[in-house]
């Protein structure tokens, strides 16, 4: 078993309420799938990039900045940690998030370390 | 026979086994440990066994069972003495842990070996893998071929092919790509991918003769492919198409230049391998499932048929086009399809086809050679060799570089100096599908 991160690209949030409910339908609907069959382990959206804060070791102390890490057209808006058997039972999940949330993810093998296992 | 003639023969009897039984070995070994290197690294120690052995015991009956009973037996030793192994070696439980005799052991030639082989074959074609890897993936491992003789087919360094190869069994181990013959629901899609791979080594054979070997390495996989995989008329199909292009290739060239087809001499196209392509394409028809490659197949088999280009059936190419097309509706194809076009209905019409896809091709040499002879033929000389400049500028190889510079010369000789003749010239009839 493998543990595998998969992220979406560009939140593209609904426009209106009747196409917002309509996406949250689908992804808890997804949702409970993954976790009826043990292959939910975590997973969220991440706010804005409007949101985010840099830290940076500098000297002697750790620098702030306002974020992202950098302005780009595409950024991380959320993810979900899976158990997968192999890549292709991950992409199997993976085509299931596209179809719900219409949009572009990356499918990358995750590697506990520390306390996490994986 | 002097003792160092034989002891040669010899050797290049053992390099041709070693060719032959790395693929099937390395995918057993696979297998057996799952780990890539690991396998590629026993079966090397085992070759090195066997040339030895070889040379003085001869060739065991069954050299493929030898070699992958040999390195088995290496891989267990070392991994009993690393750390790394000794765990990897409880992990695998009692799977691999028997050692056992090469000369006693049995293996089948059927059954589990193939398996193995088609497992492998799934595995450096897996569509995560950027296709230059899966190239060289399929290169190494099934077929053998040395780090450097895939990088220079490629016209890499070693080193940067070393590199290639290490990132893609890196992703292989790290994202978990399955070692399996696909399901039921993703296999047309799987098996496309690795017949592209195949296709594209074929094809990548054809744009150098330094690289002629890959050519003859992609029939070996196709074939290896088609026993593997008996019921899957596509994978005869890439194997015809294959076997029909490799027929004309020694006639393709003659004193290193392009030879087209309308001129090329049909005594120099190899009977035995079209009437082998020829068959399969048959076959293929009875299954009644034509897709792209049987396609592709058929159209050269019909092109195979014919005795002198005069003789071509063309109006059999162009249906068969039109069914391609209708299947695979590429700009590619309809570029070949406009070839037929002409010969059937005019050079006119041909062109009519070429305009539409003209911008979806503008970076392909061989769109404006198509459009430089349509042009030609309709008496258009000066639009024709604008078209010939561009294709000129745009071709990838040496020899197309100057058989299209042939072209263009002999359309200024004709337009400069001499009065145009009304209403076009024949003065050439060379035709754009060169191969």
């Amino acid at each position: 078993m493998s543990t595998y991160a998969v992220e979406g690209e560009v939140p593209g949030a609904p426009q209106t309420p009747e196409d917002m409910k309509a996406f949250m339908g689908r992804v808890i609907a997804l949702e409970a799938e993954m976790e009826a069959s043990g292959t939910f382990v975590f997973g969220g959206a991440l706010h804005d990039p409007d949101a985010a804060t840099v830290l940076r070791s500098g000297e002697g102390n750790v620098v702030m900045t306002d974020g992202p890490f950098v302005e780009a057209k595409e950024h991380i808006a959320g993810f979900y940690i899976i158990n997968a058997d192999d890549l292709d039972a991950a992409l199997a999940w993976g085509r299931k998030v596209v179809d719900a949330i219409d949009h572009p993810i990356e499918v990358r093998p995750f590697r506990a370390t520390g306390r996490v296992q994986a | 026979m002097t003792p160092a003639v034989a002891a040669r023969t010899d050797a290049t009897a053992v390099e041709r086994v070693f060719r032959d039984a790395y693929g099937q070995a390395v995918a057993t070994l696979i297998r057996i440990f799952g780990d890539i290197t690991l396998a590629e690294d026993a079966v090397q120690d085992a070759f090195v066994v066997a040339s030895d052995r070889w040379r003085s015991d001869g060739i065991p009956p069954n050299p493929a069972g030898w070699i992958v009973t040999t390195a088995r037996n290496r891989a267990i030793d070392d991994l009993r003495r690393s750390a790394r192994g000794r765990e990897l070696h409880k992990q695998l439980g009692g799977l691999a842990t028997r050692s056992h005799h090469p000369d006693t052991e049995e293996w089948g030639e059927d059954g589990p070996v193939k398996d193995n082989q088609l497992r492998l074959i799934f595995t450096c074609c897996h569509p995560a893998l950027r296709t230059e890897h899966r190239v060289a993936l399929t290169l190494r491992l099934l077929g053998g071929l040395s780090v450097d003789e895939v990088a220079r087919s490629f016209l890499v360094s070693e080193p940067a092919m070393a590199k290639r190869l290490v990132r893609a069994k890196y992703k292989i181990r790290a994202a978990r790509i399955p070692y399996r013959v696909p399901d039921e629901a993703d296999l047309p899609s799987r098996l496309a991918s690795v017949l592209s791979v195949l296709y594209l080594i074929y094809t990548t054979g054809l744009d150098a003769p330094e690289r002629a070997s890959l050519r003859s390495e992609a029939v070996r996989l196709a074939r290896a492919l088609v026993e593997l995989m008996p019921d899957e008329p596509e994978a005869a199909g890439l194997l015809a198409l294959m076997l029909l292009s490799e027929s004309r290739a020694d006639a393709r060239t003659a004193e290193g230049e392009l030879v087209l087809l309308r001129d090329q001499d049909r005594t120099r196209w190899d009977r035995s391998m079209i009437e082998e392509g020829q068959a399969i394409v048959r076959a293929c028809i009875r299954r009644g499932r034509p897709r792209p490659y049987q396609l592709q197949a058929a159209i050269q088999a019909a092109h195979c048929d014919a005795d002198s280009f005069e003789a071509t059936d063309w109006p059999q190419i162009g249906a068969l086009y039109d069914h391609l097309y209708s299947v695979m509706p590429t700009p590619v194809v309809a570029l070949n399809r406009a070839i037929a076009i002409a010969e059937i209905a005019g050079p006119g019409a041909a062109l009519t086809t070429l305009d539409a896809i003209a911008p979806d091709l503008d970076n392909y040499h061989l769109m404006h050679a198509a459009r430089g002879t349509m042009l030609r033929r309709l008496g258009q000389r000066d639009v024709a060799r604008a078209a010939f400049e561009r294709a000129a500028h745009l071709a990838a190889t040496e020899a197309d570089r100057r058989f299209l510079a042939q072209q263009i010369e002999e359309l200024a000789e004709a337009g400069a100096p001499m009065q145009r003749p009304p209403g076009g010239s024949t003065a050439s009839t060379n035709e754009t599908r060169a191969r």
